[in-house]
């Protein structure tokens, strides 16, 4: 900070030391208590940064040894408000700037938090914002759908949009290249050949090894943002639940805590007691499918068709107990929208110790696999330098020793009372990914052995109550692939204004151009695998 | 090793009858289905999957038809890596511009005769996504389209009941 002083005026630091003022002051009781909602979005503290000092405040936020967690830009009448939130030790702080009238440009935060790019880029193309200072000045998700000088989240830009008959396919992207006779080019996707989403990727391969990795992702970018403008709770709660068909619950349930966080309602005891039961059985049925493939990409058809076994028996309690396999529409605001019936009460912690043995059968099966273990173990190594650049999340920076965990840093409601305790592994490799994942089923069925010991009778769902013009809240909730931030803002006749929902893949696609390099092409899908981020999720 | 066999052992065989199938209506469309891959696709149903735009929900339940319970290879029905091998494609989601291009690609890349089946309620109508600036809506605005089943996700019994349906007519 002092050599930077000396050479910048003076008076700008002001705003800086106010922070780092309050970045010291993180991990203070009175820090992310909400005792006073002026200055706060539950549960951040707001810290105001004038436009000049953004990249500063960023500066100060990485040199105090904060993680940037999201960040989105908000239209708000002629004026922009751009928003960056960081997370230390489990406190969040929001940090907020407005752009006046007629000022459509401010310094990046990119140089100081790398994993600032692509959300960075994500709001220059939808807002038409432009960072100074950002690294790369390619479009991210825009690509040919609507005009370079149009910009879908600004108030003037029509729902419909002026789209062309048939949008042309992407041209013209800036790939990273290389040259050399031993250098091959190899472009994957967008359709890819497996039942996945699409995204296109690029290689550099010199002979089968990865030199380089480029992802292109957007291309199931359908608006969420702006969808979402003008629709009341319950109907965004709907679409929340599909940001990410495979994080119904947990998309779902940060939405509504961030719209409930907005309007003062508290969901009752019993809604919170199903929420945690519906968040962790989504939990045990992702990593039920991405162990069974993982060990599928290996070619180790055991383990794809035990764990795909598991799966679905998983799924269909679901749909017996709570109406749906992949539990959408069930959390909802207020509270829940389906109860724990007296089946499942008798039944469940049958089944909960039945998939326990099965898995403890099954670890000694996947440990002595000689062929599986030698594809998993050192493959697509994660250096822990690289999660730290990046803020990953999840399973990705938990396999690397970060034991990252919103349950564990910043529980909410019911897991303040039972006491998580991240997961971790330290090799960072697909090994590591797979074993962590393990780790949290095993976890998960604790979770719900004490979810329903705990559950009382009562309400599951409160009234709902619609919150002042301008009234916003952010939803922190611990998906299945790692921490989920959502923003709400609403208007004034109880609609929804503004909601950006930050899935955990947005840390972790750029993971994976980096784990992949010295590994060979073949062991691509088994690396991607390990990281399985969600395109709809990122492309929002 | 041993860990290994005895657990294959003690799983024995899931393999579960369809319902739907041992409904005499449905028999009948099985055989009919039958009759219908043995001979003009001799014995095997070729689907390549599109996701055109979808939350991914879709393509979980799509994926779930390979699992020991419904394991829908039995049926002569498999999935292929590349259009050109494909008698169907099964596209899902509501189509998003930007998927456009490729999924129009894809169909030309696929051999006539060939059919395509709008897969959940987005690819059967656009879902809560609808026609907007990023979004084409359902699938039948793109392409024409065959066989529509709906579901927000269909079930792996909706899905193999749809296509039951669409093949044997």
């Amino acid at each position: 900070m002092s050599a930077i002083r000396t050479a910048v005026n003076e008076e700008r630091f002001a705003v800086t030391d106010r922070l780092t003022g309050r970045l010291q002051s993180l991990g203070t009781p009175e820090f992310g208590n909400e005792t006073s909602r002026a200055g706060a979005v539950g549960p951040a503290l707001l810290c105001p940064v004038g436009p000049d000092d953004w990249a500063l405040a960023a500066e100060a936020a990485a040199a105090q040894g904060c993680r940037w967690a999201a960040g989105w830009g908000d239209a708000q009448g002629e004026s922009w408000v751009v928003n960056a939130l960081l997370e230390k030790s489990g406190d969040y702080l929001l940090l907020r700037t407005v752009l006046p009238p007629g000022r459509n440009d401010l310094p990046s935060q990119t140089p100081h938090f790398p994993g600032a790019a692509r959300p960075e880029r994500h709001v220059r193309d939808l807002l038409g914002l432009d960072f100074t200072g950002h690294p790369d000045d390619r479009r991210w998700v825009r690509h040919q759908a609507w005009g370079e000088r149009e910009f879908p989240l600004r108030p003037d830009f029509p729902l419909a949009g002026h789209p062309p008959a048939v949008t042309a396919p992407d041209r013209g992207y800036g790939f990273a290249s290389a040259h050399g006779p031993e250098v091959n080019e190899i472009p994957v996707g967008p359709v890819h050949a497996g039942i996945i989403e699409p995204g296109h990727f690029r290689f550099l391969a010199v002979g089968e090894t990865v030199l380089n990795l480029e992802e292109r992702l957007g291309y199931v970018h359908k608006g969420i943002e702006k969808l979402a403008e003008g629709r009341d709770p319950e109907s965004l709660a709907r679409l929340a639940g599909r940001v990410s068909g495979d994080t119904a619950v947990g998309h779902a349930w940060a939405a509504c805590q961030a719209m409930e966080r907005a309007a003062g309602v508290e969901p009752p005891e019993r809604g919170l007691w199903l929420r945690a039961v519906f968040a962790e059985r989504e939990r045990v049925a992702n990593h039920l499918n991405d162990i069974g493939a993982i060990c599928n990409d290996t070619a180790f058809a055991f383990g794809y068709y035990q764990f795909s076994r598991l799966r679905e028996l998983w799924l269909r309690d679901n749909l017996r107990w709570f109406g749906h396999r992949l539990l959408m529409d069930r959390v909802v605001p207020g509270g829940v929208a389906a109860d724990l019936p007296e089946e499942a009460i008798s039944a469940m912690p049958g089944a909960i110790a039945t998939l326990r043995r099965e898995l403890d059968e099954l670890k000694p099966i996947l440990d002595e696999g000689t062929i599986f273990q030698d594809r998993v173990v050192g493959a697509g190594v994660l250096p822990e330098r690289i999660v730290r650049e990046l803020g990953c999340l999840g399973y990705v920076a938990r396999a690397c020793g970060i034991g990252r965990d919103v349950r564990e840093r910043a529980p909410h409601a019911p897991y303040d009372r039972l006491g998580i305790k991240a997961v971790t592994r330290s090799d960072g490799d697909v090994a590591a990914r797979l074993y962590v994942r393990y780790g949290e089923l095993l976890a998960s069925l604790d979770i719900l052995d004490q979810c329903l010991r705990r559950i009382e009778p009562g309400p599951l769902r409160a009234a709902w109550r619609d919150p002042p013009e301008n009234a916003e809240g952010l939803g922190l909730v611990e998906g299945w692939r790692g921490e989920i931030a959502t923003y709400v803002r609403f208007d004034g006749t109880g609609r929804i204004a503004r909601f950006f929902p930050r899935d955990p893949s947005v840390f972790n696609w750029p993971a994976l151009e980096k784990l992949i390099l010295g590994n060979i092409v073949p062991d691509f899908p088994l690396c991607n695998k390990s990281v399985n981020g969600s395109y709809s999720g990122h492309d929002l | 090793m041993n860990n290994l066999l005895s657990k294959i052992a003690r799983a024995g065989i899931v393999t579960e009858t369809f319902k739907p199938l041992t409904d005499p209506e449905l028999d009948r469309l099985g055989a009919e289905l039958k009759a219908v891959i043995d001979g003009r696709f001799a014995g095997s149903l070729a689907i390549r999957q599109v996701d055109a735009g979808s939350c991914n929900a879709c393509e979980l339940e799509i994926a779930a038809l390979g699992n020991p319970f419904y394991d829908v290879e039995r049926y002569g029905v498999h999935f292929v890596a590349s259009p050109r091998h494909a008698d169907v494609l099964l596209v899902t989601g509501p189509v998003s511009r930007h998927m456009q291009a490729a999924l129009l690609a894809t169909w030309e890349a696929t051999p006539e005769p060939k059919w395509v089946v709008a897969i959940g309620t987005c690819a059967a109508g656009g879902g809560e996504f609808g026609v907007n600036y990023a979004s084409c809506g359902a699938v039948g605005n793109v392409l024409r389209v065959d066989a529509v089943i709906p579901g927000c996700p269909p079930t792996p019994t909706d899905l193999v009941r749809g296509l039951l349906s669409l093949i044997s007519r």
